[in-house]
């Protein structure tokens, strides 16, 4: 599989909560929504009409309030809640129709998960926490060993090895929770809020952190939140959910560029724009440097810019390729950087 | 009499009047209308004496009796050979520890407490005991007592901790299993003895240690359960998402974690197992129990006494070793 390939699909997955899902699944109509549903059959409909591709070494971001069905979503993918209706693949795989042996080594092997309360084994070392995956496969070996403490030390962890979880801070604890789900080895990496429950600064950290192991693995990770800016810097893909359907999903920058619904204009209304957009996201399209004062990279963000052209009004500046700055891809005008500062009118009722 | 008029107001006088009974009320003799406030409660007894069809109720017991005594055989041709290896076991242990000689078994009983409960204080309260018992002469009664409470320990243990973990993992079970276990825990000790002493000879080991087991198993079962049914959830699920098989679950997440738990259980069970050895000296267990009862019988206060105390030093032995052990694995556990 190459990068950008469809990881996992997810496809019109339905879950409800409640005595009896079966018997008012049929009750399940086009845009019908979960307080209706709630009042009609006292059914929670925790996932509504779910559709999602996650990609080959992307961050695939779920973003929503409290009760929007986030961490429902996330457990359908490997399967720690059985859907309505729907369907889940894995590499094209019907992750559904596994049996439970299957199951398990998906589990093993392909998925491996980080908890927003880190939920290690507290009668055990560190380094015994980090070798579950390994463990639960059978593997007990000096290897399995050397992996775990290769990956507590590239979380920063070294020397910590025999320490014991309660003798931790959160941010070192959720560092093994990593090095528990990095030791793995599985492509796919579930984080549900795993950094919820940190300090801003070590959470800040964190996401550096995991940005940083991302450049060199290449992990397919599914990463949930609540919080727009831990969203905006780590999405290569946003899905925006509310009472458990799917309001807008894409890219980030599309998404605070062109918002779809008023819920999504609502939310965006008090980020700093400067900092999110990139100004690759707000050029036109154009192949050469003519005309333009400056060039400037892709992935700068608008604030950047302002920051080194201090006092410029005016004047078009040359993007080039992110990955390749000798390219040129487009152009952008100064007054164009600054009327993207500004928030859009609501456009959605 | 009082309620004469109802049967014949069934018809039933015929059926009544067939045979009169031996024993006839007073009213019944004085042939006196009772006053309502001499009206008796329509208890078997008074009905009978209206209708002598009625079964008084020692009938009643009486049939009980027979009707015990009637599936008895059959009971007992399925239990006796069942429950034969406890009566081996306890005659074993009392073989084995009895014969064997006090300077080597009270050495390495306060070793053994030694390295429970990692404790100096512990062992010497131990060997000062011990000391004490082989003083007075009854260390032999005291080592009876211990090892009977040995082997009912370690059969709890064996069956109470798979049943507990049983009961952890299946509601219906757990709802099945709890009123058995309000019974036996609220039965009143002696009435354990009843039934046993039927099914069983008066003179088997098993008779006394199948009531020690039954009495004392309960503690070790519910706080298996209740320890496993306690770990975090959250750990639960992480240790499903990274693929664990309910076995590696049970012995590598829920039993360590649950085990502070379960030996908070079998502390309480190693103290119900004396306090039963020492009532099951009525069915013949030997130890100190059966010092305590001499003491009773024949009025001994000083014996009685004295052996009390010395089921008090070995309830404190007990107790204080476990307790140790126990704080050690929570502290373990914890840190
Ligand atoms: N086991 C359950 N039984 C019944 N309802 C449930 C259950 N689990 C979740 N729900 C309901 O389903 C909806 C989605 O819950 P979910 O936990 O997925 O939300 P979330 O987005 O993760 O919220 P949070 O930010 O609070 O974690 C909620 O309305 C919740 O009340
Ligand atoms: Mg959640």
């Amino acid at each position: 599989m190459a990068l950008g390939d469809i990881k996992i699909s997810v496809q019109n997955l339905f879950k409800i909560y409640g005595p009896n899902p079966g018997s008012v699944q049929d009750q399940l109509f086009d845009g019908i929504d979960k307080n209706a549903f709630m009042q009609e059959t006292g059914h929670v409909l925790a996932l509504n009409n779910i559709n999602v591709d996650m990609r080959e070494g992307q961050i695939t971001v779920v973003m929503g309030l409290s009760g929007s069905g986030k961490s429902t979503l996330i457990r359908h993918l490997n399967r720690l809640i059985e859907p309505t209706s729907g369907q889940v693949f894995l590499d094209g795989e019907d992750v559904l129709a596994m049996d439970e042996a299957a199951l398990r080594d998906l589990r093993r092997r392909s998925m491996s998960m980080v908890f927003q309360k880190f939920a290690l084994l507290p009668h055990r070392t560190v380094l015994a926490n980090t070798i579950l995956a390994p463990e639960a496969r059978g593997e007990n070996g000096q290897a399995a060993e050397d992996e775990a403490r290769k990956w507590l030390a590239r979380v920063g962890l070294e020397g910590m090895e025999d320490s014991y979880p309660s003798q931790l801070s959160g941010g070192m604890q959720q560092r093994v929770g990593l090095a528990r789900a990095l030791t793995s080895n599985a492509d796919v990496m579930l984080m549900d809020e795993a950094f919820s429950a940190l300090d801003p600064l070590i959470r800040t950290s964190m996401q550096d952190l995991l940005l940083e192991l991302q450049r060199d693995l290449h992990k397919t990770i599914i990463f949930i939140t609540h919080d727009l800016d831990e969203a905006l810097k780590l999405a290569d893909h946003l899905v925006v959910l509310k009472d458990g359907y799917i309001v807008q999903q894409g890219d980030p920058q599309d998404i605070l560029l062109r918002p779809a619904a008023r819920y999504i204009e609502e939310f965006i209304q008090d980020i700093n724009r400067a900092r999110v957009l990139k100004v690759k996201s707000i050029m036109t399209p154009a192949t050469s440097k003519r005309g333009c004062i400056d060039v400037i990279q892709g992935h700068e963000t608008l604030e950047t810019i302002i920051n080194t052209h201090q006092g410029r009004v005016d004047g078009v500046f040359a993007v080039s390729d992110p990955d390749d700055p000798a390219k040129i891809i487009g152009k952008v005008k100064m007054e164009d950087i600054y009327r993207a500062l500004v928030r859009p009118q609501m456009q959605h009722d | 009499m009082a309620y004469e008029w109802i049967f014949n107001a069934l018809g039933m006088s015929e059926a009544c009047s067939r045979d009169s009974g031996p024993l006839m009320s007073l009213t019944a003799l004085r042939k006196e209308e009772p006053s309502l406030w001499d009206l008796p409660f329509p208890s078997l007894d008074t009905l009978n004496a209206a209708c002598a069809a009625v079964p008084r109720t020692r009938d009643f017991t009486a049939a009980l009796q027979d009707g015990f005594l009637y599936i008895r055989p059959a009971l007992r041709s399925v239990l006796d050979p069942l429950t034969q290896p406890l009566s081996w076991m306890l005659d074993g242990a009392l073989t084995l520890f009895v014969e064997m000689p006090w300077w080597i078994l009270v050495p390495l009983l306060i070793l053994a407490s030694k390295l429970l409960s990692h404790s100096y204080k512990v062992a010497s309260i131990v060997a000062v005991s011990f000391l004490f018992l082989l003083f007075v002469d009854y260390y032999e009664y005291a080592i009876q007592t211990l090892s009977i409470i040995f082997v009912c320990t370690v059969l709890c243990v064996a069956f109470g901790v798979p049943l507990g973990i049983a009961m952890s993992r299946s509601d219906r079970f757990q709802n099945a299993m709890i009123p058995v276990l309000d019974m036996l825990q609220t039965l009143p000790t002696f009435v354990y003895l009843i039934p046993l002493i039927f099914l069983f000879n008066i003179t088997e080991p098993k008779l006394y240690g199948l009531a020690i087991i039954l009495y004392a198993i309960v503690p070790v079962v519910r706080l298996t359960n209740l320890g496993i049914r306690l770990v975090d959830r959250d750990v639960m699920e992480a240790v499903t998402a990274f693929g664990l098989t309910d076995r590696q679950k049970l012995f590598r997440v829920q039993i360590p974690l649950a085990l502070p738990n379960i030996m908070a259980g079998v502390n309480q069970t190693i103290m119900m197992s004396l306090a039963m050895v020492v009532i099951a000296s009525l069915v013949s267990a030997p130890g100190l129990g059966t010092l305590v009862l001499d003491g009773i019988n024949n009025l001994r206060l000083g014996v009685g006494f004295l052996a009390g105390f010395g089921i008090v030093l070995i309830a404190i032995m007990l107790d204080r070793v476990s307790k140790a052990a126990l704080a050690r694995i929570d502290k373990s556990n914890k840190t």
